[in-house]
């Protein structure tokens, strides 16, 4: 049967980082079918190590640029939780919108610059300014108010310096925040045309279905981005302190980064783990988009975490405003981070866009670092991505070799992969 | 006149340098539109080998990765580094300072020898750069002008003072002042004390000016109680390179 394929992409373009795919096909058998990440490892964990409380979260943000504020509020919260530091019920819903301003800015980049090509047979968003002008100039706003936002609550778009242990180092102001306020109301007609434009092209996302766990966090009360339990579709809750017992780590010998596993060979996180563990937190708007769109839980296919992504991006919006207006209820500019230093072990956990996040600290009396772990989205995506990679080839592999590249590339981009992020 | 042909590659990195250029937004397409970017993965499919221009974002961590850092050299009449781990190896080189085979362990545990790294350097440290642009990220205007001074075939000037300067400037109230210690009266300015004026401190990520008084700034901060030890962790967060390459 139609004799030798081989696929061979050198790092993978349109995604963050350098990984490779090795695919071998030989009269209708698939020999190899690899997923390798090749990116240099960049060792921050052990970096920390002598580093101070007040440095770890300007450190561990360089891990990842897309994910700076994640990291940034991960690092926070861990540190928090080890020098026994609490925070106020303002800062808490600060750092709720500034991860909204994140989710925004990344997922709306990689919708619209990042993927939208693949669906209309481009191969970068920028022949799409002359072909689709409208649309990308829409992406174009949208994605500068996300980033707008998070210039406003963390200082800088990437890599934040506004939030500190215990608090924030400067306040947006009143007239900000009511700024802030119409901008997002003024963007919804804005997402409602985007989420009409990803929907026309929902029937180009490709049909594949994989049953496999879904890991994220989860509240009682919210669709969960900045604090909750560690949640499984399979079933089952666990303290964030617990997060070694869910991620299990190994190495294999293709990837300097690592993979993780928990009852099965592999879970996927992200906004498709989001959605089909809280969809019944999703605000009123957000919610009807998925209805509107036919993406229920639990969806167990990986390129609908595109579409999953359009849904967190009207729950953000809208979630962006409540949070907004509550914080102009009462507002105290005069507030001030409270630290004192002591020796402690502490884990923090968010979410990122590309899934939940944990980074643990032990510090000593003086407030250095002696021993610092953080798990990162795509570690925890690395094993899915593989074991999708090989169920979907040997779908396809009868098809020719240039459908069976786009598709396993298209595939690699539906995670939203952060590879260097994952190698740190 | 064909148009500058510009490439785009990285290194141990967090790519936020690239980011920040995709974030230039209409900007961006404006300033590609003077250009034919032949090479950008983050952003495109595709790729070339004829460019004239190549930015390079990130740290050289690896002998292996030399030889395609060597190739970008051969190919692009103008390399250029962008990001603090590209011009002075930025937060890549802590690692530097610590017993490499415990480190490697400290990640990889007893598997440590499969994971190949070396002492991180900047890009100039490997092959010739004719320009960089500083900062962690880099700052999306500065970006823009040293950009459009190169197609002018102009070398682009950067400031040669202390962030001090653009501090007060800013009318900041110095972080000294507040009992917090800060790398503003070595680093090179800029940026418009940004940092400062979000609430922080200068970290030193422009790199040092080009004659720091590296003493009296050493001095300042043993003055405001910091250890010898915790001196040495200041001036390694962005500039340990200037310290082995000395
Ligand atoms: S200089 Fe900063 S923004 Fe640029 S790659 Fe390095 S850590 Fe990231
Ligand atoms: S805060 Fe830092 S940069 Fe500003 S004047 Fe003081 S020392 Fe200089
Ligand atoms: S203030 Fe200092 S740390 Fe901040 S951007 Fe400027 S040089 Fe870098």
């Amino acid at each position: 049967m139609n004799g030798k394929k081989v696929i061979q992409i050198h790092h993978v373009t349109r995604i963050e980082g350098h990984g490779n795919i090795d695919i071998q096909i030989k009269d209708g058998k698939v020999d190899k079918c690899q997923w390798q990440i090749v990116e240099a490892p960049r060792f921050f964990e052990a970096a920390l190590r002598g580093r101070k409380w007040n440095e770890a979260a300007h450190i561990t943000s360089r891990i990842c640029a897309i994910c700076s504020i994640g990291h940034t509020l991960c690092s926070l919260k861990a540190t928090e939780a080890a020098l026994g530091i609490t925070i106020s019920e303002q800062t808490l819903k600060l750092r709720k919108l500034l991860i909204n301003g994140e989710t925004l800015q990344s997922h709306i980049l990689h919708l619209g610059y990042l993927v939208v090509p693949d669906l209309v047979g481009a191969p970068s968003v920028i022949p799409l300014a002359s072909t689709h002008p409208a649309e990308v100039l829409l992406v174009v706003r949208l994605h500068r108010l996300a980033n707008e936002m998070s210039d406003l609550i963390g200082g800088r778009t990437i890599h934040p310096q506004r939030p500190v242990v215990g608090g924030f180092a400067k306040w947006p102001t009143v007239a900000e925040l009511e700024n802030l306020y119409q901008k997002l109301e003024s963007a919804q007609s804005d997402v409602m045309t985007l989420a009409g434009f990803v929907k026309g092209l929902a029937p180009n996302f490709p049909k594949f279905s994989r049953e496999t766990e879904y890991i994220g966090l989860t509240h009682p009360t919210e669709y969960a981005f900045y604090e909750g339990e560690i949640a499984s579709t399979d079933g089952g809750k666990w303290p964030v302190d617990n997060y070694k017992s869910i991620v299990n780590e190994y190495l294999v010998p293709h990837s300097t980064a690592k993979f993780a596993r928990h009852k099965r060979d592999a879970y996927m996180v992200g906004a498709l783990a989001r959605f089909n563990l809280n969809y019944n937190k999703l605000l009123p708007g957000a919610k009807k988009l998925a209805d509107d769109v036919g993406l229920k839980p639990i969806n167990f296919n990986p390129f609908m975490n595109n579409v999953a992504q359009l849904v967190e991006v009207a729950h953000a919006f809208e979630d962006s405003m409540q949070l907004t207006k509550k914080l102009l209820e009462k507002w105290d500019p005069e507030e001030k981070p409270i630290v004192s230093v002591k020796a402690g072990l502490g884990s923090g956990s968010v979410e990122v866009p590309r899934g939940i996040l944990f980074h643990e600290y032990e510090y000593n009396k003086d407030g250095e670092i002696v021993w610092a772990n953080c798990v990162i989205p795509t570690n925890q995506n690395h094993a899915n991505i593989q074991k999708d990679m090989e169920a979907l080839v040997e779908e396809i592999k009868e098809r020719p070799q240039e459908e069976i590249e786009l598709m396993v590339e298209m595939l690699v981009r539906a995670y939203d992969p952060c590879v260097s992020c994952s190698t740190h | 006149m064909d148009k500058p042909r510009v490439a785009f590659f990285d290194f141990a990195s967090c790519e936020g340098d690239q980011l920040q250029i995709v974030n230039l937004e209409e900007d961006l397409l404006k300033v590609v539109g003077a250009v034919d970017v032949v090479s950008f993965r983050e952003a495109m499919k595709g790729h070339s080998d004829n460019y004239d221009i190549a930015f390079v974002e990130g740290s050289i961590t690896r002998r292996s990765d030399e030889p395609r850092l060597l190739e970008i050299r051969k190919n692009a009449k103008i390399l250029v580094a962008i990001g603090a781990c590209a011009t002075i190896g930025g937060v890549n080189l802590l690692k530097n300072f610590q017993d490499l085979e415990s480190v490697r362990k400290f990640v990889y545990g007893d598997k440590f020898f499969q994971y190949e790294t070396y002492p991180a350097r900047p890009i100039k440290a490997v092959v010739p750069v004719d320009l960089e642009i500083h900062q962690c990220p880099i700052n999306r205007d500065e970006f823009v002008m040293a950009f459009k001074a190169l197609l002018m075939g102009k070398k682009p000037e950067f400031p040669n003072y202390p962030v001090c300067e653009d501090c007060k400037k800013a009318e900041n109230i110095c972080v000294f002042e507040m009992g917090m210690t800060c790398m503003g009266p070595v680093t090179r300015a800029g940026c418009g004390a940004c940092c400062v004026v979000e609430g922080s401190v200068c970290w030193g990520c422009r790199g040092f000016i080009d004659h720091p008084n590296a003493d009296s700034e050493r001095e300042v901060l043993a003055k405001y109680g910091l250890s010898v030890g915790d001196i040495l962790k200041k001036f390694r967060l962005y500039t340990g390179f200037s310290e082995v390459s000395k």
